[in-house]
């Protein structure tokens, strides 16, 4: 076997060919209250590289926060298997941050208290992590909010308290599903671009759930489309629209183009009609 | 540290002030009820065993004044011993039947069905039972504080976010550590929901084992005095009984204040 040939087609997506995440002929159902089967999600396969944006959109109800979770090894699969960085997924993988449409803030917890969740739910000193944590508060514009409560910041502010505590102790990849989806239009363009920032920064491989089109392409550089009933992956799109990207991208050609693509897929699919 | 200092004092300022507008709109109610009274038996002329003057009640309180007391007191040990009793069972037997699905249906079925029978047609049998005095009272006042508690209890622990004990999962939590720092504190203002409901049952559930097994207690005086057509002394109890049933209830208002003040019941009322 000629090395070259293995060295170009390693070459082709350098991405996806040093994989951190392997999703490999997935499938899981539920059993309903009724004791029927419901079938979440069905031969999925699907490599996520190290320091990918990768979202995932589709109908409701397809299974996106059923793969997520499977990832996050909440929930077991039914058939195949999830391996990160080379080793099988078999209960909670811990070495992530994971934010969710909700905030899921604590009343009873201090927004620098709240951050510092991520230690003490891990049974970790959090006075170590104290500094970071208020570092991490400051870059996102919320220096000087550390001691208030949640309630008495906005929805932008709780979700970027949110996106604190996912990143406190630095995880290597981050799972989010929905995370600006209760937010109004320009808060979530904001949030957008200061995702995009950090991501810029840091490199981490994100897992990122959206029903907003738009959002998908902005953000990511390959978005995979789902189709419902059963939940399979219906298509991968590449988004290869030049990076760093800022909020004006979303006015070029290219970016339209590939929002009217993922649209087209979904009035296939009979989702938008 | 001074933050905090300050901090709670900002609280205390604002509880005091809050507390000078309620006593100004308590006195006024207190005012125009007695005038209203007092007008009442003047201009009707009413004999004094159907409504006496407001003086005359306040006269024959302190005429008996330490009888009132001396009962009193029999009253508020049978409602706290009763209260405490049913708190110290009840949130137990709620944290079990939310964390196991065989206790719960073990146990929730006989307690519902507790719940339905009149608490006072299980007097009799607690008389039976318990003879006549304070472990009866007890008993009455256990049983009519307990549902409430373990209901609310429950709702409260049931309540938490299923994603937040997913986050909590992630984040390589064991189930103790979900229960005592996500489930425990969530479901504190619905148990304090539970507990001054029961707080309010339990002055009912004592005054009912005293009109039906007792010779001493706040419920025993009213029952004499009803006796004698002694209508003012009647009154005077009854304004001693709920001043008492208040305090206890306020009572359990503050240590709510204190241990939940984060949450949407406790915030500055103007906003
Ligand atoms: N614990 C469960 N028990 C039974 N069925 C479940 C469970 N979790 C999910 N399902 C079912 O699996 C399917 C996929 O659910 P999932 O939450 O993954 O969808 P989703 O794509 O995230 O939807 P949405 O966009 O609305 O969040 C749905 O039909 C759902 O009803
Ligand atoms: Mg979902």
């Amino acid at each position: 076997m000629p090395a070259d040939i293995i060295q170009t087609s390693a070459s082709t997506s350098s991405k996806s060919a040093d994989a951190l995440i392997e999703i490999d002929g997935v499938g899981k159902t539920f059993t309903g209250q009724d004791g029927e089967n419901i079938i979440a999600l069905e031969d999925t396969d699907l490599k996520i590289g190290r320091g990918e944006f990768l979202s995932i959109v589709g109908p409701s109800g397809c299974g996106k926060s059923t793969l997520l979770n499977l990832v996050a090894g909440l929930l077991e699969t039914t058939r195949g298997e999830i391996r990160i960085d080379g080793e099988q997924v078999n209960g909670p993988y811990t070495d992530l941050g994971f934010a969710f449409q909700s905030d899921l803030l604590l009343d009873w917890r201090t927004v620098l208290r709240n951050v510092l969740l991520q230690c003490d739910m891990r049974g970790m000193d959090s006075k170590q992590h104290t500094g970071r944590a208020r570092k991490l508060l400051k870059s996102v514009g919320l220096e000087g909010f550390e001691d208030k409560r949640p309630f008495e910041l906005s929805g932008g502010m709780r979700q970027r308290v949110a996106l604190c505590r996912a990143l406190l102790l630095d995880p290597p990849m981050l799972l989010m599903d929905e995370p600006f989806g209760a937010l109004d239009a320009l808060t979530r363009e904001q949030m957008q671009s200061d995702l995009l920032d950090m991501w810029q920064e840091t490199q981490k491989t994100v897992l990122f759930i959206t029903h907003s089109i738009s959002e998908a392409v902005y953000l990511s550089d390959r978005i995979v489309v789902m189709s419902a009933r059963p939940g399979k992956v219906r298509e991968i799109i590449d988004v290869d629209i030049d990076r760093p990207r800022d909020l004006s991208v979303r006015d070029s050609a290219e970016f339209g183009a590939i929002v009217h693509r993922v649209r087209l897929l979904f009035q296939e699919m009979g989702v938008i009609h | 540290m001074a933050e905090k200092e300050a901090k709670k004092l900002s609280l205390w300022s604002a509880n005091a002030r809050g507390w000078h507008v309620d006593a100004f709109w308590m006195f006024l109610s207190l005012v125009i009820v007695l005038v209203l009274w007092e007008a009442l038996v003047a201009v009707f002329g009413f004999p004094a065993h159907l409504l006496p003057r407001p003086l005359a009640v306040v006269y024959s309180v302190i005429d008996h004044w330490g009888t009132i007391v001396e009962n009193a007191g029999d009253t508020t040990v049978a409602v706290m011993l009763g209260y405490v009793l049913a708190v110290v069972f009840a949130v137990p037997i709620a944290i079990l039947i939310v964390i196991s699905p065989q206790v719960e249906r073990l146990l929730y079925p006989p307690l519902v069905a507790t719940q339905s029978i009149p608490k006072i047609a299980l007097a009799p049998l607690f008389i039976v039972w318990f003879g006549f005095g304070l472990e009866t009272k007890v008993a009455v006042t256990f049983l009519i504080c307990f549902f409430p508690i373990v209901v609310d209890t429950i709702v409260g622990l049931r309540s938490i976010d299923p994603s937040l004990i997913q986050l909590a999962r992630s984040m390589g939590a064991p189930s103790s550590r979900v229960f005592l720092k996500l489930r425990l504190p969530g479901a504190l203002p619905s148990m304090f929901g539970g507990l001054k409901v029961a707080s309010a049952l339990a002055v009912v559930g004592a005054l009912t084992g005293e009109y039906i097994a007792s010779d001493s207690g706040l419920g025993y005086i009213l029952l004499s005095a009803s006796g004698e057509m002694n209508t003012a002394l009647l009154f005077g109890v009854l304004i001693v009984l709920s001043v008492l049933a208040m305090i206890f209830f306020y009572a359990i208002e503050l240590l709510e204040k204190l241990l939940i003040p984060w949450h949407v019941s406790q915030r500055s009322h103007a906003q």
